[in-house]
This record gives C-alpha cells, sequence and structure tokens, in this order.
C-alpha cells in the first residue's frame, strides 16, 4: 500500500459516508407511493376529524357570529363612533387588516405561480395550501374595505355600475384603482386555485358517496382524466401562472399608492410600490409557515406529503425575502431621513421616540433582525415549530409595520394642533373577527377539498426516479413533453 | 426667454393667475380667540355638538377652529397669534382628486371646493389627503341622539332641533362635511341679484364667522373685484397663505405681523 492509495481509500470512505446522509427517500419526489394508496391518504385525512376540530370549529363560528357579524352589524347601525378613527387618524385598523390580508394572500400567488412557472420541484404539496391562503385572505381584505366605510351600504356607487344620471365612479382616485386590482385579483386567483383543483376534486368525486359525491361531481365539471382534458387543463394553467404574476405585483402596489399617492409626511414616498409588495411577500411566506406546520400537525397523513425539505426550502426562501424587505425598509427610511423634510423629521422622531417606538422597534427586531439570524441554519430551517415561531414573528412585525405607517403616521400631519393619538374601539372585536373568518373558512376547506394537489405530487413522482448505478442509486429528473 | 406655461401644463401656474371668485381674508392681529366665529358657524350650518367625551378624542364638527398655540416653556410662555382654520377652498384642492365617488367635485361657477353629502360613502380619504385637516366626518348621528330628547306624549322630541337652520341639510352619519364659505347665502345673493337684473355686489352679504366676528378680522367678499375690501387686504405686503408650498392655491389669506 502506498500513500496515495491510503489518501484514495479515506476520500472513499468519507465520499460513502456524504452519501449515507443523503437517503434519496427522504425527499418527497423520490419516495413514490402507488397512486391508489396516495389517493386514500389524501381521501382520509380530508374525512378524519376529531373532537378537538369540532371544538376548535365551535369556538371559531361563535367568533365569527359574534366578532364579525353582531360587531360589524353594530357598527353600522351605530355609526363609526364606535371605532377608534378621529382627526387625524381617519382611517384606522380596518385599513392596516386590508393591507395585512393582501399581503398574506401574495404568498399564495407566489408559491403557486411563480414556483410553477420556474419549475421549482418543492412547491408541488403545498401550492393548494398557499392558494387558499389567497383567496380567503382576499376575501378578508374586501370585508376589512367595506368596514371601513361610513355608508357601507352605498359601496356599489363604487363600481362602474350603468346608471340613469351617468354617475360614474372617479378614475383619479387611487381607491378606485385599489378596488378594480383587488377585484381583478380575486377573480384572477380564484380561478388559478380552481384550476388545478379538477383533477383532484374529480379524483375525489370517484372516491366519495352521499352528499360529498354530489359536491364533487357538481365542482369537477365532468372531469374524467382524457388526454384533451389534460391538454385544455395543462393550458389554462400556464396561462393563468404567467398572467397572475404581473397582477400580483400590480396589486400591492397599486395598495401601497394609497398612501403614496397623498400628500402626507412619511406616505409621498415613491419607493412604497416594491416596498409594500416586498412587505406582502415576507408576510406571506410567514404565514405559509405557520399553515405548514399545522396542516402537518393536525391532519392525517400530512407527515408524508410535507417534509423537512419543504420547510428548508420554505426557510430559504424567507431568508431572501427577507434581505429583500430590508432593503427596502432601508430604502424608505433612510431616504425620507436624509431629505431632512420638516414634518417627515418630526414623525421620525415621532417613531422612534414616540408612545409607538415599542411597536417600531419590535418591526425591526421581527422583521429585519430575527430571521436572518435564525434562517441561516439548516438545523433551524429543518424544524417546523421553529420555522412556525419565526413566520408569527414575521408576521406580527409585519402587522405592526402597516399599523405604524396608517393610524401612527396619521398623527403626524402639518397641522399641530390636530395631533392626537389613535386608539382602537370595536376594531379590536372586528378583528377579531377578520382573523377567527379566515381560519373558520380554512378548516371547513380542509375538510372538503384536497388540500394536498395530488396528481401535483403523481405527476412529479413520475418524473423523478431513481437509477441504479453500480451500487449506487442516481436521482435523475425528466421531464414532460 | 419665457416659457408658455399652457404648453409645459403647469397646472398650478395658471390657476394662480385666477385669484379664485370668492375669498377671505383673517387678520391675525386683530383675532382676541373670542370663538364667536366658531359658535355662528355651528349654528348658521347646523353642526352636530358631539359632547365632551368626542370632542376631547378629537371629532369635533367644527367647521372653523381656532387655533392656539405659544412659545416657550412654562412659565416663560409666549402667546402667538390665534389661527382661525378653516377650509381655504384651494384652487388646486388635493382632497378633490382622490374621491372614488366624485362626491368632493370642484364647483367651476363659485371656484369652491364641494362637497356632495348624498354622494358620499365615507371613504375619508379627502380628509386624510387635506393638508389643514379642516374635513370634519359625522362618526355617528349627532342630532338624533336618544339621550338629548325629550319624551312628549310618547315621541321623541329635540328641542335643539328648533334652532335649524332649515337653508342647510342636516346630515346623517358616515359622510364628510366641512366650509362652504356659507355657499346657501352665496345662493340666496345670487338669485336676489339675477332678479334684479345685476351683478352680486361687494359687501353685500357675507359669511356667518365674518358677521359674528367683533373684531372684524374676518372680511369676506369679491377676490376677482381689484377694489374690493377682501382684494385690497390681500393684497397687503403682510398677507401670507398657508402651507403654499404645497401648491394648493388657497382662497383664505392670513394677515399677519403688519
Amino acid at each position: 500500500m502506498t500513500a496515495t492509495s491510503k489518501y484514495f481509500s479515506g476520500a472513499q470512505k468519507a465520499h460513502d459516508a456524504h452519501h449515507e446522509e443523503e437517503d434519496p427517500k427522504q425527499y418527497l419526489m423520490y419516495d413514490p407511493k402507488p397512486r391508489g394508496e396516495m389517493n386514500a391518504m389524501v381521501m382520509e385525512s380530508m374525512m378524519t376529524t376529531s373532537w378537538k376540530f369540532w371544538l376548535v370549529l365551535g369556538i371559531l363560528s361563535f367568533l365569527v357570529a359574534t366578532c364579525f357579524f353582531y360587531g360589524w352589524g353594530y357598527m353600522i347601525n351605530e355609526g363609526l363612533y364606535v371605532a377608534g378613527v378621529m382627526r387625524p387618524s381617519y382611517w384606522g385598523i380596518f385599513l392596516v387588516n386590508t393591507v395585512f390580508w393582501i399581503g398574506i394572500s401574495h404568498a399564495g400567488t407566489f408559491i403557486s405561480a411563480i414556483l410553477r412557472v420556474f419549475k421549482a420541484e418543492f412547491r408541488r404539496p403545498f401550492t393548494r395550501a398557499a392558494e387558499l391562503m389567497t383567496t380567503f385572505g382576499l376575501i378578508q381584505a374586501g370585508a376589512s374595505i367595506f368596514m371601513h366605510l361610513g355608508r357601507v351600504w352605498l359601496a356599489y356607487w363604487l363600481f362602474p355600475i350603468p346608471n340613469a344620471r351617468q354617475l360614474w365612479p372617479n378614475f383619479h382616485s387611487p381607491l378606485m384603482w385599489d378596488l378594480l386590482a383587488i377585484t381583478t385579483y380575486v377573480l384572477g386567483s380564484t380561478m388559478y386555485l380552481f384550476l388545478p383543483l379538477i383533477p383532484d376534486l374529480a379524483m375525489a368525486r370517484d372516491r366519495s358517496t352521499g352528499w360529498r359525491k354530489v359536491f364533487y361531481r357538481i365542482l369537477a365539471l365532468g372531469f374524467r382524466g382524457t388526454e384533451g382534458e389534460w391538454r385544455h387543463l395543462t393550458t389554462a394553467m400556464n396561462f393563468f401562472a404567467f398572467a397572475i404574476i404581473p397582477v400580483m405585483f400590480s396589486v400591492h402596489t397599486i395598495v401601497s399608492w394609497d398612501f403614496a399617492m397623498a400628500m402626507r409626511p412619511g406616505w409621498s414616498s415613491t419607493v412604497f410600490g416594491p416596498y409594500f409588495v416586498l412587505g406582502a411577500l415576507h408576510s406571506g411566506m410567514g404565514a405559509v409557515a405557520v399553515v405548514l406546520f399545522i396542516m402537518r400537525t393536525t391532519m392525517k397523513h400530512m407527515d408524508y406529503f410535507i417534509r423537512k425539505e419543504h420547510f428548508n426550502a420554505l426557510g430559504k426562501l424567507m431568508l431572501i425575502v427577507t434581505f429583500a424587505y430590508s432593503y427596502f425598509f432601508f430604502n424608505d427610511y433612510i431616504v425620507q431621513w436624509y431629505g431632512g423634510d420638516k414634518w417627515t423629521d418630526t414623525l421620525l422622531h415621532w417613531l422612534e421616540e414616540g408612545p409607538m417606538a415599542w411597536m417600531f422597534y419590535q418591526l425591526v427586531l421581527f422583521n429585519i433582525v430575527i430571521p436572518p439570524l435564525m434562517l441561516w441554519s439548516k438545523k433551524i430551517r429543518e424544524t417546523p415549530w421553529l420555522l412556525a415561531a419565526i413566520g408569527l414573528l414575521i408576521n406580527v412585525g409585519m402587522y405592526w409595520e402597516r399599523y405604524l405607517i396608517i393610524p401612527v403616521m396619521l398623527t403626524i400631519n402639518r397641522m399641530p394642533f390636530t395631533w392626537k393619538l389613535y386608539q382602537p374601539g370595536i376594531e379590536i372585536f372586528l378583528t377579531v373577527g377578520t382573523f377567527s373568518m379566515f381560519l373558520l373558512f380554512y378548516m371547513i376547506a380542509s375538510r372538503l377539498i384536497p388540500l394536498v394537489p395530488v396528481w401535483e405530487v403523481q405527476e412529479g413522482q413520475m418524473t423523478h426516479t431513481l437509477r441504479k448505478v453500480g451500487k449506487t442509486h442516481v436521482p435523475t429528473v425528466s421531464e414532460f413533453e | 426667454m419665457t416659457v408658455d406655461l399652457n404648453l409645459v401644463g403647469a397646472k398650478g401656474a395658471i390657476a394662480e393667475a385666477a385669484e379664485g371668485k370668492w375669498g377671505m381674508t383673517i387678520d391675525q392681529d386683530i383675532c382676541t380667540g373670542c370663538q364667536a366665529c366658531v359658535a355662528a358657524c355651528a349654528m348658521e350650518n347646523n353642526l352636530s355638538f358631539v359632547g365632551e367625551e368626542d370632542a376631547g378624542y378629537g371629532r369635533t364638527q367644527h367647521w372653523i377652529r381656532i387655533e392656539r398655540f405659544w412659545e416657550g416653556e412654562y412659565p416663560e410662555v409666549k402667546a402667538t397669534p390665534f389661527q382661525p382654520m378653516l377650509c381655504q377652498q384651494c384652487g388646486h384642492a388635493p382632497c378633490e382628486p382622490v374621491c372614488p365617488v366624485f362626491a368632493t367635485p370642484h364647483s367651476p361657477a363659485e371656484d369652491l371646493n364641494l362637497q356632495v353629502y348624498n354622494r358620499c360613502v365615507g371613504t375619508r380619504y379627502c380628509a386624510n389627503n387635506c393638508p389643514y385637516q379642516v374635513r370634519s366626518f359625522n362618526w355617528r348621528d349627532y342630532h338624533t341622539i336618544p339621550e338629548r330628547g325629550n319624551m312628549v306624549n310618547g315621541t321623541l322630541v329635540f328641542p335643539l332641533h328648533n334652532q335649524l337652520n332649515p337653508d342647510v341639510t342636516v346630515r346623517r352619519r358616515g359622510i364628510m362635511e366641512k366650509c362652504t364659505f356659507c355657499i346657501q347665502r352665496i345662493h340666496k345673493a345670487q338669485d336676489q341679484a339675477k332678479s334684479e337684473g345685476r351683478e352680486v355686489e361687494d359687501g353685500e352679504f357675507t359669511t356667518a364667522c365674518a358677521q359674528a366676528c367683533p373684531a372684524t378680522a374676518i372680511t369676506f367678499g369679491r377676490m376677482d373685484h381689484p377694489e374690493s375690501l377682501v382684494s385690497q387686504l390681500a393684497h397687503q405686503q403682510r398677507g401670507v397663505k398657508h402651507l403654499e408650498e404645497l401648491n394648493t392655491l388657497p382662497r383664505v389669506t392670513y394677515l399677519k405681523e403688519g
């Protein structure tokens, strides 16, 4: 034995050890199950409900009935004085909620459309969970906008409905752009949610009885899985995946214009568009992490579909988004500070040492400091509860960010005589109501539609194979078409 | 070289050429801060009395308010002149373009900012965008709060309704309102003048706040007549306009440090 061969055998051992660590079976794509079994797993996860599920469902329904419906009805009946809005904070938590929910809704589109377009394989098992967040988040955003209106019973005046007096909405108003953008986004994202759902609904239709059978039969639109149907479906999905991406970017940019177009210190900032888009992605990614963690811990068989690799990939995405968000955060604040405008200066000082300063520092801590300090580590990224906790923190921070931008920044205006700090009133109940409604919708949906896109996972597993080369298995990926 | 402002589309510069039709001057040097204008405005325009709690929280329904400032720390406090603040009837108003339902149009005939009460849906964007913070929102139906009525033969009777001005709407909850330069008085004078076949003359009528001011600090009149009192006052050297740098082209001129 020469020295060189010793050296080589050592390297070989290290090489082997490395390969033993990387068991391809830990990846969902290389751990295939027969189709029938997987379909049965998804069906079972949908049908299984424990007493805990019904308890939580009952509590959430109660909260929705009291906080959302009764609270809103009470406010409509009494007038907006039951809320905390006043001069100078004419906008309050209702619009904070709107921006927050639109932010949450961004993750769905980002994860499913952008990752689909770029063919990122880790997206496959959780695209639907993210898309559902888009739809349900937008419902809450829409509700919050209407809560905020002084005379909500006349809200149809905001829509361009032909009328005898030829009175049209004002297309100069950013609120009008906002309404049109959100409507487009709701319609687009709902269709985009529905299209990939069709094959799964057809799968569920063939494996269910009773009312479920009727429900799935109606929704599946008679999908049988023929070659032509698949071709049409794939074309439509491709079309929507590309079309929804610009809509997603435009929606949050336009939401930011509600503020950026106004003549207020702190608001009229040209960087608000991309800053809000990144903020939306930031909170959205965090929310996806939370939802995936809850799905994995509470639903049956989900630990097969949602694995460490997915949390790892999501954690990496969160890390990148954190950096991008930080870039825009500093761009917004530092440039405004450097500008030295009298009112902006007052506002920034008020943020840093006023009564709401704790919120500002928590925002910096939760959104900019903690995520990069934690997410660099693969161990942390692969620990589901820890990633969910970081996601939750990011969402708290992002909620504070919107709170600071709307009622807190509104406090400082050019008329110091009117300065007054906003204190929320009934908004707190209505906020609890919107959060409960989101969770309630999600819980109901988790038992009505397959939360995992089975056909996408199966398609992925068909393209990923382990080829035996010598003694080892080499992962290979092919592509359809 | 002169630049044709019409060509470059400098909206503000063009609008500045026109002083507007109706204008106001407020002499801060003789204002005593007595709040008579505030009371007169509330009587004339059917403003709501919001009560102590709401007023303390920042929900006053005053179309004109007296802003009081001071310099220095107690006990070395130096008072600065009182500053009555009302809608400046901007020629280039920030509140106008942001309303999604056209409840805040500009009146070409009067050259005033209008507020169409029955069109307003209450998005409150106009109030956010108003740099003078002079718009007030009807947070509730203050005129019909049950505790303020008397039960007479089984029906609620509100004694304060007897003082309402029949020329002005009572606004319900959920809508925005602001100073109108007493547009009901403008219209009355215009109708009178029209029936007599003449133009409205300066000094024929005045707004409630100007009428009530015991120190005659507020003057209202035709800005487009160069010989009128208000335009002569406004063109003094001590005339200043608030937040002029925002190019809102206010129609109210403040006279200070004369």
